[in-house]
Order: structure tokens, then sequence, then C-alpha cells
């Protein structure tokens, strides 16, 4: 644009957005719009909770029943990932924020590899409900002594509606993930401008700590379950 | 009291149009498809919303047309049902929502609070780009056939028994409460972080108060009507069974999930508008408004209190009869609030020294216009009386003069007092006077006869009724031919004035705030020339010297 845009400019430093006057304001704005994006998300999640709530209340021995087929090992694997991904990002921020470019980049890789393990195994689960004929919709099919196969087909809509949002998400964050990365590569991010780390860091704990409320709700609930 | 007007011209430079603007800021179409600056964003809102509500209109003058006779003899039921529904998801979701925070929001926020842009202004384009999104699914649902299931999308009808476009159109109202997300989530930002040096929280101008409370709204409710339209596709396009109760699922929990976050919405399309009800009822009054901080936090509890209310559209939807009461109770409590407002700037036009210019018009008619839609809401909040008057006309009418006497008409009366600022040139006065009447006379026409016809018994959403309602319908169809043209009328001398009009110069209204003292109009790019220092409170009309004169603009 013409030089019109620079008449109010208060500022030169290439690190800062034009509309800014100083790090400190642009830092404060960025992690303010990413808390808030955040509580937006809470929300849409919360819708599931919600209905999840509703129907476990009408239907609990249907929701024991559809959980107690889910594989605690695999949930419980994919649990200590994501934990552990969001240590490598902490210490990907904390990385940032010293200026240690080689340690920011290995844990920004290892933060997408951990990423991409989670989505490994949930494609396995995913392809191992298909086979049984758990997905609902597709003609869900249930054979197992407790549970009404109607109500579990509600479980299982709230299993995958909860999970493939979570996934979507994780998705996301790996999307995004990939171009900080090459930003960090070419020495972008250091002790005075680290803000994009930061704020994706809030996201990525956000989306873990979506899962530490998945999992036991999903598939715990189910240890209870006397079969037989 | 002796009002002395001052001499024209007396140290009048000749106005012109500043040689570096925004709108002048490069003229391809790149400029603009392409553009960061917040004031342009909003002019591409503008240009969309103004499409979207001939769009509505034209659904809007079809039921009309059917119900001006009792017999359905313009077109059968089904095509009725997509009428209705069309008009309703196109003014609620196209028009009412981003009107005033998109357009207004978008152009006044930076400037009245001497910010150079918002917070993001790449987001800010961007939720631009995703409205026109939904607005492009919204016109492929039109053209393949429309939806029937009225703009509630209430289950099972609409997840299984309907045969219109049920998905297209959640699809559409699902992008667009995306980008009204990202709007909020922009504005909020910019509010906290961006105000300019002085600009305290309780020296912002009311209209900030209002959009930050609306903003507070669209984060906190729309993500939820988001998840649970992804729920009625995931529910109709694959038959699963969360809402359908032949599968084990519960239509009533669609209808509260439904309602949190449509309840608030009716307060995104009217706390905007109160928001420039203030900014506006202060310069035609030439006084601080009345009770500055009651009017500000009135707006916020206008939005929290709207979080607790969804519950009194459940009435008859099977919600235990204590609930009923609960959420009846807490539905009154809105009105405090609300006339606390109401009350304030009356207060403020009291003593105030009055100039009747065409702003002032549409202050006026909002004030009339919003009493009635709101002491009527307090007749449907009673639990009681809801039994008998709900799901008729009684409500239409409610909504309407609340969305549409309340939020249009402030839209209007905005776009009136800042197209000055926006375009840099005046509108003819006098076209601007007869609009507003034309529209405060056509819209009372159109739906005060509602109310006694509602009450009288007639249901909303049928296209044929019993003979003996047919006056009440055909004065209805006469009134909105009125407002009609109450509404074209600014859209021809609007685009007259971009050319014919004459140049306003800087604050025609005299007017205070950061928006008409400290930058040219149209302002450039940046906004300001330097970071504006603010000294003072908001509405500072006291310490003008031509304070109780009239203005030159007025002759």
């Amino acid at each position: 644009m013409s030089e019109q845009a620079h008449i109010s400019a208060a500022h030169h430093d290439p690190f800062v957005a034009h509309q800014f006057d100083d790090r400190a304001q642009q830092t404060e704005a960025v992690s303010l719009g990413m808390w808030a994006f955040l509580v937006q998300e809470i929300l849409f999640f919360g819708g599931l909770f919600t209905g999840y709530t509703v129907y476990r209340s009408y239907y609990p021995d249907s929701f024991i029943a559809g959980s107690y087929i889910l594989d605690i090992k695999l949930g419980g694997f994919n649990t200590a990932v994501l934990i552990l991904s969001s240590f490598t990002m902490a210490m990907a921020v904390y990385s940032a924020q010293n200026s240690k470019k080689g340690s920011l980049i290995g844990y920004l890789i290892a933060t997408l590899f951990l990423g991409f393990v989670f989505l490994g195994v949930k494609v396995i689960e995913y392809s191992e409900k298909f086979h049984h004929h758990h997905i609902p919709g597709f003609g869900f099919q249930w054979h197992e002594p407790i549970g009404n196969a109607k109500n579990v087909e509600i479980f299982y809509s709230f299993y995958f509606a909860m999970t493939g949002m979570h996934a979507l998400h994780m998705i996301i964050g790996a999307a995004i993930l990939i171009p900080l990365i090459i930003l960090a590569w070419r020495g972008r991010f250091h002790k005075d401008y680290y803000a994009p780390i930061e704020v994706f860091g809030l996201y990525w704990h956000f989306v873990d700590i979506v899962w530490i409320f998945l999992f036991p709700l999903l598939y715990l609930i189910g240890r209870h379950a006397h079969v037989g | 009291m002796s009002a002395v007007a001052v001499p024209k011209h007396e140290e009048a430079p000749a106005l012109e149009i500043p040689s570096q603007n925004y709108l002048n800021d490069g003229y391809s179409i790149r400029s603009w498809l392409l553009t960061l600056d917040h004031k342009r964003i909003a002019i591409l809102y503008m240009v969309a919303v103004a499409i979207f509500f001939l769009m509505g209109a034209a659904f809007a003058l079809m039921i009309r047309l059917e119900l001006l006779t009792p017999a359905g003899d313009f077109m059968e039921a089904e095509t009725y049902n997509k009428m209705f529904t069309m008009h309703g998801v196109v003014m609620i979701f196209f028009v009412l929502i981003p009107s005033i925070p998109a357009i207004l929001g978008n152009f006044l926020i930076p400037l009245m609070i001497g910010a150079r842009d918002v917070a993001f202004p790449r987001l800010n384009l961007m939720s631009w780009y995703v409205f026109m999104l939904g607005g492009m699914l919204l016109l492929t649902t039109a053209i393949f056939g429309g939806v029937d299931t009225g703009w509630t999308f209430y289950v099972p009808f609409s997840s299984m028994f309907s045969n219109s476009n049920v998905i297209l159109a959640t699809m559409a109202a699902f992008t667009a409460g995306f980008s009204s997300i990202l709007t909020g989530l922009n504005f909020i930002v910019t509010v906290h972080t961006m105000r300019a040096p002085g600009m305290t929280w309780f020296r912002l101008p009311l209209f900030i108060w209002a959009l930050y409370a609306t903003s507070l709204i669209q984060v906190l409710a729309t993500p939820v009507i988001a998840i649970t339209l992804v729920l009625l596709m995931l529910e109709r396009g694959l038959g699963l069974g969360i809402f359908n109760p032949a599968l084990g699922g519960d239509p009533v929990l669609f209808q509260h999930l439904f309602w949190f976050y449509s309840h608030p919405a009716v307060y995104i399309m009217i706390l905007p508008g109160m928001g420039v009800l203030s900014e506006m009822i202060a310069c035609v009054a030439r006084r601080r408004v009345f009770g500055y901080s009651f009017v500000a936090f009135s707006s916020l509890g206008i939005a929290i209190i709207g979080f607790f209310v969804w519950g009194h559209h459940l009435f008859v939807s099977t919600q235990s009869v204590y609930a009923g009461l609960a959420f009846s109770l807490i539905t009154f409590l809105v009105a405090i609030p609300s006339a606390i407002k109401t009350f304030n700037w009356t207060a403020t036009l009291y003593k105030g020294s009055i100039s009747y210019e065409s702003p002032l018009y549409f202050v006026v008619g909002f004030l009339g216009l919003f009493v009635i839609g709101g002491v009527t809401g307090l007749f449907l909040s009673t639990a009681g009386l809801d039994v008998h008057l709900h799901d008729t006309y009684f409500v239409v009418a409610h909504f309407h003069y609340i969305m549409v006497g309340g939020e249009i008409m402030a839209f209007l009366g905005g776009l009136h007092f800042w197209w000055p600022k926006m375009t840099g040139r005046l509108y003819p006065e006098f076209w601007g006077k007869l609009s507003a009447s034309l529209v405060f006379v056509g819209f009372n026409l159109t739906f005060f006869p509602q109310f006694l016809v509602g009450y009288l018994g007639m249901p909303r959403r049928y296209h044929t009724y019993p003979p003996e309602f047919q006056l009440f319908n055909v004065m209805s169809t006469a009134g909105a031919s009125i407002l009609g043209v109450g509404y074209i009328l600014p859209f021809i001398y609007f685009l007259w004035s971009l050319k014919y009009g004459k140049v306003a110069g800087p604050n025609p209204w005299r007017a205070k705030g950061l928006e008409w003292e400290n930058t040219t109009s149209p302002p450039p790019t940046g906004n300001f020339e330097h970071t504006p220092i603010v000294t003072e409170e908001a509405y500072e009309y006291s310490h003008l010297p031509e304070a109780n004169v009239v203005r030159a603009s007025t002759h």
C-alpha cells in the first residue's frame, strides 16, 4: 500500500505489527486473544459434554457397556503420549524464552511426532471399531451381553463426536506446528520474540486437557462392569 | 435560553475531502478484497449485509402478499414454510447479527478508542471471508429450493421429516456463526489492549461498552450452537439418534442447546443498537449521557442475565413447571437493565439542547418501538400467559419490535449519524427525516396489528387463517409497503450522496469523541495523524463553546 499506512505507525520494530505500539502490547493482545479463543473452545466442547452427561444419566448401563469394550491399553498409552507432548511443548516455550534455537526445534519436532503417534493410535482404534460394526449410522451392531443396542449407539455417537472433534483439533495443531518449526529453523524466535510459540503452547495444552477429561469419561466408566 | 445561531461560514474555511483517506488508498479490486484496514472491511460487510437485507426483505414481501387474503391462493403451504424460514435465517444470521457489530463496530471501535486498527487485522479480514462463505452456502440453499424447518431447525422435523436442504442451511448458519465468534474475539482483545493513552474504561464511549458486552455473548454462546448444528448435521446425514426419540434420543435437548445460544443471540441483536443510541442521544441532546456508569454496566448486566433465560422458550416443551418458574423469574430481571437504559436516555433528553436532525428522528423512533417491544416481552415471560401467547403472532410482533424496531432502527440511525465520517459527505437531511418517519409509521402499522391478532389466537407459520383475521393482516401488508419505502429511500440517497452530497468536514454534528474530533472525514488509512491522548470523560459537551447553540449544519 501507499505510505499512508505508515502515517501513524509509531515504531519501526520488525517484530511488531503496524497496529501495535510496542512488543508488550502485542504480546498482551496475542495471549489474550488465545485465551478468549480457548474459552470459546470450552463452550464448543461444552455442548458435547452436556449431551454426554444427559444421556449417561438416561442410560447408565448402556454407557458402561459401550465403555467396557473400548481398549483401555491403547487409550492409556495415548494419554501418556499426550501428557509427554505437553511436557515437550512446555520445554519448547522454555527454549524459545531462552533463545535456545537448537533445543526449540528439537522439542517442537518431538511435540509434532507425539501428536502423530496419538493420531496413529486413534486410527488403529477407529478401524478396530469399524471391523466390529461399532460405528453409529453405518450398520451399527451390538452383540455384547450387556447394554441396549440403541442406547449403546448413542454412547458411540458421543464417543466418535468427542474424540473426532478432539482429533480434529490435534490435526489443526499439527498443521500449525509445521510452519512454526520452519520459522524456528530460520531463527525467528528468541527471548525478545516468542509469542507465537507461547500461544500455540496454550492451544496444545488445552487440547491435552480436553483429552484428560475424555479419557475417564469414555474409557474408564466401563471398568466397573461385571460381565457374564 | 435563547438559541443564538452561529453565523454561517463565520470562520468556515471551505470544507474539502482530505486528499489522503482510506477510500482513495488504492482503487483496485485487490486493494479492497485483500485490505487489512478495519474501515474497508466494514464497508465490505456493509455491501454484503445490504444484499442479504434485500434478499430477506424479498422473502418478507412474499409472506405479506400471501397473508393478504385468508385463503392460500398465492403459494402452497410448503412454499410458504420455505419463505418464512429463509426470511428468518437470512435476517437473523446474515443481517441482524453482523449489522451493527461487523459494520459500525468494525468501522468505529478503533476510531473511538484511538487505535490504528483492531488487534488482529488479518483475522478480521478472514472473518469477512468466512461470513461470505456462509453467505454462498445460503445462496446455494436458496437455489436448491430452500429450507422449510423454521429458522430454529427444531428436531425431529429437521433431522427426519423435512425434505428440504437442512444440512446446507445449517452449514450456512454454522459458518456465519464462526465468523461472528472471530469478530467478537477480535473486539474483546481490541478493547482490552488497544486503547489510546488516557482512554480508561470509564472514559470509553457507551457504544464500546455495548459492543464489548455483545462480543462476550458472541464468543461464549455461538460455539454452543455450532456444536449443536454439527450434531444435527451428523444426525440427519448419518441417521444417528442423538435427538431422535425413536432411537432413544431427546429432542428437547436440542431445544435447550439451541436456545442456550439463540436467546443470548437475541441480545447480540439489540445491545449494539443500544450502544448506537447512547452515542446519538448524547450528540442530539448535547449532554453527557445521564448515569453513564449505569448504562455501561446495564450492557454487561443484560449480557450476563441473558445466559440464564433460555428456558422461557420451553414453557410448553415438557420443561418442568419449577424450571419454568425459575426461567420466568430470571427473564423478568432482564427488564431491569433495559429499563435503566431507557430511563437514562430519556433523562438525557430532559433539559438537553435538542437539535432536530435526522439522527434524532431515529433516536425517538427507537425509543418508541423498543419500549413497546420490551414491555410485551414481559407478557411473554409470564409463564402462565405465555401458554396462551406461545407460537402466536403476538410473539412475532414482539420480537420484530425489538429486532427490527430496535436494532434495525438503531442501525439505520447509526448509519445516518456516521455516514459523513465514513464517506466524507452529507446525505440530504429532508430525506433522512422522511425515511425515519416512514419507517416508524410503516413499522407500527405492520406489527401492531399482529399483537392484536396474535392475542386473538392467530398462530404463526401458517399460510391460511380464518377470515375474521383478515383486517389485521391487510393492515400489516399495507404497513409493510410503507416500511419498504422507508428502507429503500436510504439506499437511494446514500448512493446519491457519494457523488453529490455536500462535503461534511471532520465533524458536521460537532459531536464529541475521538472519531469526530481527532481525525478527518473520511479518516486516513492509519486513522490518526498522531495517536490521540485522552484527557476528558466521554461526552463532555459542556466544554464546547457552541453548546446550546444551533449548529451551522442545521441550516
